[in-house]
């Protein structure tokens, strides 16, 4: 199901005794969502991605702009006639009923011509189970499941009725390290499966990145970029998506380009043909620096971090925004990595230039 | 947004009207709860002649008067019943929490043998009815000659296991490094409890002198039995009293006045400390 | 004993005292009181032990009356009140506006003097001869009554006491379930709307459920209180309730203790006695049956 929205805008009224003027939560959304992709909606805390999320299951109604699913115009549906599957970050699962019981209440909610036959039902709640693999945990309790197998059932849940789209709020946010490695490639796999558009909400750039088909980044309620994830990735527009994704995160200096020449620090380290002369802030990616003995960026060494296949080159540098900037390179590259001072050549694709004060890329 | 999640249930007619009904329940139930206060109010201020010329209850009054509150306080030692009634309340409440707080502060910080067996012999004691002790405390009371006294009424009424249970749990929240600090610093154990324990714990204090303070003021049963010199009668007795006794003859309008004036303290009270009362009671408030 | 273990007792020394001699003696005395022939308040003396006091009180007629009473009294308060604090509180939970006025009123009658209140609701319901009292005239206008709430029939003296009964019980509950079921998780609603789930259902499927634990915690209460009614009777009905037939246990208990019928502590223990044991019996049996139907979890 293509899921397409328009002008998607939501406001809240002032909630502060000062301030009374209203939030915009979302902020003029354009998006169409493809037909069968996973797409993630990244962004920091209170960028308004779960009001989205909320918005596209009905839970809120926008204040102005339509949603369409398909061709069906849905904006005005109730949640429930949406037909929309949605795993909450808590799971939300029913404590006192079995996970049998839960993966059924949707379906013993539907009424009339809808409803199925009870061995349909019981079939259609296994055959779900099987897909998410707790078909041998029926009988229990959620409090007698870990946090995983709670994901799994809360999925199962939200897939039982079959929904036209499957969104799910930071459903790894509560699980450790470890586990949220293996659940990610869970989800994969599922949505793979079944092939319903799916809609979720991280705040995790990497685990965007690592599982979505898409993903939309969004600050402050508006989306800043929307894209295959290496495209986002490798073609920030704006300075701020260069900085959320990637870990680790982009470095930044300030630099000037004079005569179709980048200069940091009056070292001209690249050629940049087309922009006007300015003061430019500079994002270089960690793996757009290569180890050269006459490159032109000159920085003092500061330490090295060896992590196997990589190695990170902690160094100065006069034009950089942080005190140390990192590089990662190959660990087969020969240098020598004793020395107080490191050179350094830039590669292109992994340089960007943002203006100065409006943060969009220039080049 | 969770609010507005909460709201926007199934829009239309059957929400709509399910609003209105929602609203006509409680409306209903509002005057259910507030007519009896208006009417108490009301018979209160209608004169005596006016009260009784009235076959037909009247709805209101054009001719108010405060003659009824005049009476209440003359005809009846009604301000009498309101000193003890104070006293009583004020007397036991301090004792109450001086009694609890020790021995709260023992069970939660200090050691000493026999304390869990101690605990658990408390704990048993919350189960055993007030109606079962009554009877003795009646003839103890009795046999010590302190009918119609204050410490008579007074003494039997201090205890509260509830109480202290309630407190010794609120003590254990502070955390051991402030009192293993203050032990460092050569801190008493009761400075210690005075000027740290109390301080933190405060709202509980708040709570169980509240909660303390209703049930004397509206204390009934015990006073009844340990007093019959109207001397010593708080304000229910009194109430009773003047209920059985009347003024001489039957005077509802002056009753209903001496009725507000009862009413009144704790409804005062209530209207400014509501949300701690209320807080109070769902923590640790039963009727009863 | 060592020094530590002394400063601990000394802290407890005042509430062992008060609680020794106030209420762990008396429970003690209590059973002994009970078993007691003919004591006399007066010499001090009884004739010798057995169970005579029981069989006293239980021939007693106005311990069956007050029996009777007390049964109906819980029977009918304690389901009527429940279930209409659980209605009051579902409405006042899904409502904004207005919503901590009617939470104030509500509590109103928490902080009120039973026996004050009573005698107004006393006056509401009388009938004298100069007037007929405001609720028959509410009855005057659907053509019923009048009736004597007060000095009347049976029926009508026992609904007032109910009457008054749930009046002064609502707050407690209402309370106790409003804050119970603002603690049920809001996502728990919205999962249950996404997949449609009709109003009576996310009712009874979902918050009655989470809430069974308060609500089984308020009946047993319920019935612990209404067992021990005693103050509304006598608000309505003046101390002398074996004369106006609305007598409760305990305050049979009382009368046997105290008052124009009093001076016997042996029969006011007995029924003391007799009325804690149906109070266990209850609460055990509460306890037994809600085991089977209420959902703890963590």
């Amino acid at each position: 199901m293509k899921v397409t929205l328009q002008n998607l805008t939501k406001k809240f009224p002032g909630r502060g005794r000062k301030s009374r003027e209203e939030v915009i939560a979302v902020n003029d959304f354009n998006l169409e969502i493809p037909d069968g992709k996973l797409i993630g909606l990244l962004g920091p805390s209170g960028c308004g991605k779960s009001t989205a999320l909320n918005l596209l299951c009905g839970l809120l109604k926008p204040t102005n702009g339509r949603i369409f699913f398909g061709d069906d115009d849905v904006t005005d549906l109730e949640p429930e006639k949406r037909e929309v599957g949605m795993v909450f970050q808590n799971y939300a699962l029913y404590p006192h009923l079995t996970v049998m019981q839960n993966i059924l209440f949707p379906l013993q909610n539907l009424k009339g011509a809808d409803r199925l036959s009870k061995e349909e039902m019981q079939k259609r709640a296994f055959d779900v189970a099987r897909l998410v693999q707790i078909d041998g945990l029926m009988d229990r309790r959620p409090g007698e499941l870990s946090g995983g197998q709670q994901q799994r059932v809360a999925i199962a849940r939200a897939l039982v009725k079959m929904p036209r789209i499957l969104l799910m709020d930071e459903p790894l946010s509560n699980l450790d390290a470890r586990l949220r490695l293996q659940t990610r490639e869970e989800i994969r796999r599922i949505q793979k499966e079944t092939k319903i558009t799916t809609v979720f909400v991280t705040h995790d750039q990497e685990e965007a990145m690592s599982i979505s088909d898409e993903i939309v980044v969004m600050k402050d309620g508006v989306i800043q970029q929307a894209g295959k994830p290496q495209e986002v990735y490798d073609d920030p527009k704006n300075l701020f998506v260069a900085r959320f994704l990637g870990n680790p995160p982009i470095n930044l200096f300030q630099g000037t380009v004079k005569s179709g020449r980048l200069y940091l620090a009056d070292a001209p380290v690249l050629d940049t043909s087309g922009i006007p002369d300015q003061e430019v802030t500079v994002g270089i990616r960690p793996e757009g620096f290569s180890l050269s003995k006459d490159g032109h960026f000159v920085c003092g060494l500061d330490r090295v971090e060896v992590m196997g296949r990589d190695v990170s080159v902690i160094f100065r540098h006069s034009a950089s925004r942080e005190p140390a900037a990192r590089a990662i390179i190959s660990a087969e590259s020969q240098t020598d990595l004793t020395s107080s001072e490191v050179r350094f050549d830039l590669k292109p694709g992994k340089v960007f230039l943002f203006h100065n004060e409006t943060e969009e890329r220039i080049g | 947004m969770q609010s507005e999640t909460t709201h926007k249930k199934t829009g239309k007619n059957g929400g709509r009207i399910l609003r209105v009904l929602t609203y006509m329940l409680l409306a209903f139930w509002g005057l259910v709860v507030l007519f009896p206060f208006y009417w108490m109010v009301l018979t209160s201020i209608k004169s005596y002649g006016a009260y009784n010329s009235e076959y037909v209850p009247k709805l209101y009054t054009l001719s108010p008067t405060l003659q009824n509150y005049a009476d209440a306080f003359t005809a009846v030692p009604l301000a009498r019943y309101f000193a003890n009634t104070v006293f009583f309340t004020a007397a036991t409440t301090a004792l109450m929490l001086a009694v609890t707080v020790l021995a709260a502060y023992a069970f939660a910080r200090l050691n000493f043998r026999g304390k869990n067996f101690l605990f658990v012999l408390f704990l048993s004691l919350m189960m055993i009815p007030n109606e079962l002790v009554v009877i003795t405390n009646y003839v103890t009371i009795t046999n010590l000659d302190l009918r119609n006294t204050f410490s008579g009424l007074i003494l039997p009424s201090v205890t509260s296991v509830f109480y202290i249970y309630l407190l010794k749990e609120n003590f254990e929240q502070v955390p051991d490094q402030l009192y293993y600090a203050a032990k460092v610093d050569g801190t008493s154990d009761l400075k210690y409890l005075i000027k740290v324990m109390l301080p933190l714990c405060r709202p509980t204090i708040v709570t169980i002198t509240i909660l303390k303070a209703i049930e004397c003021w509206n204390s009934y049963v015990w006073p009844r039995l340990a007093t019959d010199d109207p001397q010593y009668y708080l304000v229910s007795n009194g109430i009773q009293s003047i209920r059985e006794n009347g003024f001489g003859r039957e005077n509802i309008p002056a009753m209903m006045a001496a009725v507000v004036v009862i009413s009144l303290p704790l409804i005062v009270l209530f209207l400014f400390f509501r949300k701690m009362i209320m807080a109070g009671v769902s923590r640790g408030g039963t009727k009863g | 004993m060592e020094k530590k273990s002394l400063k601990g007792w000394l802290y407890l020394l005042p509430a062992i005292l008060f609680l020794g001699f106030f209420m762990v003696y008396p429970l003690i005395d209590v059973f002994v009181y009970s078993f007691e022939e003919n004591y006399n308040f007066a010499s001090q003396t009884y004739s010798g032990m057995g169970s005579y006091n029981y069989s006293y009180v239980l021939r007693d007629p106005y311990f069956l009356q007050a029996v009777r009473n007390t049964f109906l009294l819980v029977v009918i308060t304690v389901p009527l009140s429940t279930g209409l604090a659980l209605l009051i509180s579902v409405a006042l939970s899904s409502i904004r506006p207005l919503k901590q006025l009617f939470q104030t009123v509500f509590f109103l009658p928490y902080v009120t003097n039973t026996l004050a209140v009573g005698l107004v609701f006393m006056i509401l319901f009388k009938r004298t001869a100069y007037t007929d009292g405001f609720v028959n005239l509410l009855l005057s206008w659907f053509g019923a009554g009048p009736v004597d709430f007060i000095d009347g029939p049976y029926a009508a003296k026992l609904f007032v006491l109910c009457l008054y009964t749930i009046w002064v019980v609502m707050p407690f509950k209402i309370l106790i379930l409003t804050s119970a079921l603002a603690s049920v998780n809001q996502t728990y609603y919205n999962a249950a709307r996404i997949d449609g789930t009709s109003r009576t259902r996310i009712f009874f499927r979902i918050t009655l459920p989470m809430i069974s634990p308060t609500l089984v915690y308020l009946i047993i209460t319920g019935f612990i209180g209404a067992f021990k009614a005693y103050s509304d009777a006598v608000a309505l009905f003046g101390t002398n309730l074996n004369a106006a037939g609305m007598n409760t246990i305990v305050g049979y208990v009382y009368d046997m203790l105290y008052g124009s019928s009093g001076g016997y502590p042996s029969y006011a223990s007995a029924a003391a006695i007799l009325l804690f044991a149906i109070v266990l019996t209850i609460t055990c049996i509460n306890l037994l049956v809600s085991r089977k139907h209420v959902h703890y979890f963590s």
